[in-house]
C-alpha cells in the first residue's frame, strides 16, 4: 500500500487582513494596491478600469437588467447585469444618478455596453491580484 | 453627459489598450515583464483586429 505523503499546509491568512483590501479594491479600482503600498500598479488599474467605464458611459452603453428566457439570454443579461457591479463606486454613482440608456441598435452603443461590462471584469482581475498580494501568494 | 462616436477601429484600439494594461499589471512579477506582456497583449489584440478585418473583407467577396 502506497504511503500517503503529507505536505504541511500553509497557514491561512486571517480574514481581517485580506478583507479590507478586497473591499477597497472592489470599491475603488486599484484601491487594494494603494492600500498595500503599490501605488504605480494601483494607478494603472484605476486609470484603466475608470477610463473603460467612462468611455462606456459616453458611448451611451445601456446597463443590462436581469432577464429570463432561454439559457443564452439568461446568461447574457444576468452576467451583463452582475459584471459592471464589480466596477465599484463608479457603478454605484452611475446608478445613483439614474443613468439609463435604451438598448438601441448601433455599433457605438454596442461597444459602450461591452466597455461597461469589461470594466467590471477587469476590476475582478484587480481584486484577485490585490487578494493574492494580501495573502502573500504574490509580491 | 457628452456623447462620443467612435469608429469600430478606435473602439477596438481603446478596448485593447485598457485591457492590455490590466492584464500586464496583474499577471507578471516584475515591471519589465509587465511592460513586455502588456505590449504583447496589445499587439495580439491589434493583430487580431486586422486579421479578422481582412478575413471579413475577403470573405464578403
Amino acid at each position: 500500500m502506497a504511503e500517503k505523503v503529507l505536505t504541511p499546509k500553509e497557514p491561512k491568512t486571517p480574514f481581517r487582513v485580506w478583507a479590507p483590501v478586497v473591499a477597497l479594491a472592489w470599491l475603488i479600482p486599484g484601491g487594494g494596491h494603494f492600500l498595500q503600498k503599490r501605488p504605480n500598479r494601483g494607478a494603472l488599474l484605476l486609470f484603466s478600469v475608470a477610463a473603460m467605464f467612462f468611455f462606456g458611459l459616453v458611448m451611451r452603453g445601456p446597463l443590462f437588467q436581469p432577464q429570463g428566457g432561454d439559457l443564452l439570454t439568461t446568461i447574457i443579461y444576468c452576467g451583463g447585469y452582475i459584471a459592471p457591479i464589480f466596477s465599484g463606486a463608479v457603478y454605484g454613482l452611475t446608478s445613483a444618478f439614474g443613468y439609463s440608456q435604451p438598448d438601441v441598435a448601433g455599433h457605438v452603443h454596442d461597444y459602450g455596453t461591452k466597455f461597461l461590462v469589461a470594466a467590471g471584469l477587469l476590476n475582478v482581475l484587480a481584486i484577485v491580484d490585490a487578494y493574492e498580494i494580501a495573502t502573500g501568494k504574490k509580491d | 453627459m457628452p456623447k462620443i462616436n467612435l469608429t469600430h477601429f478606435e473602439a477596438a484600439i481603446l478596448f485593447a489598450l485598457f485591457t492590455s494594461i490590466v492584464l500586464g499589471v496583474v499577471t507578471k512579477k516584475t515591471d519589465r515583464e509587465r511592460l513586455q506582456y502588456g505590449l504583447y497583449c496589445f499587439g495580439c489584440f491589434v493583430g487580431t483586429v486586422f486579421g479578422l478585418g481582412w478575413l471579413m473583407y475577403l470573405g464578403h467577396g
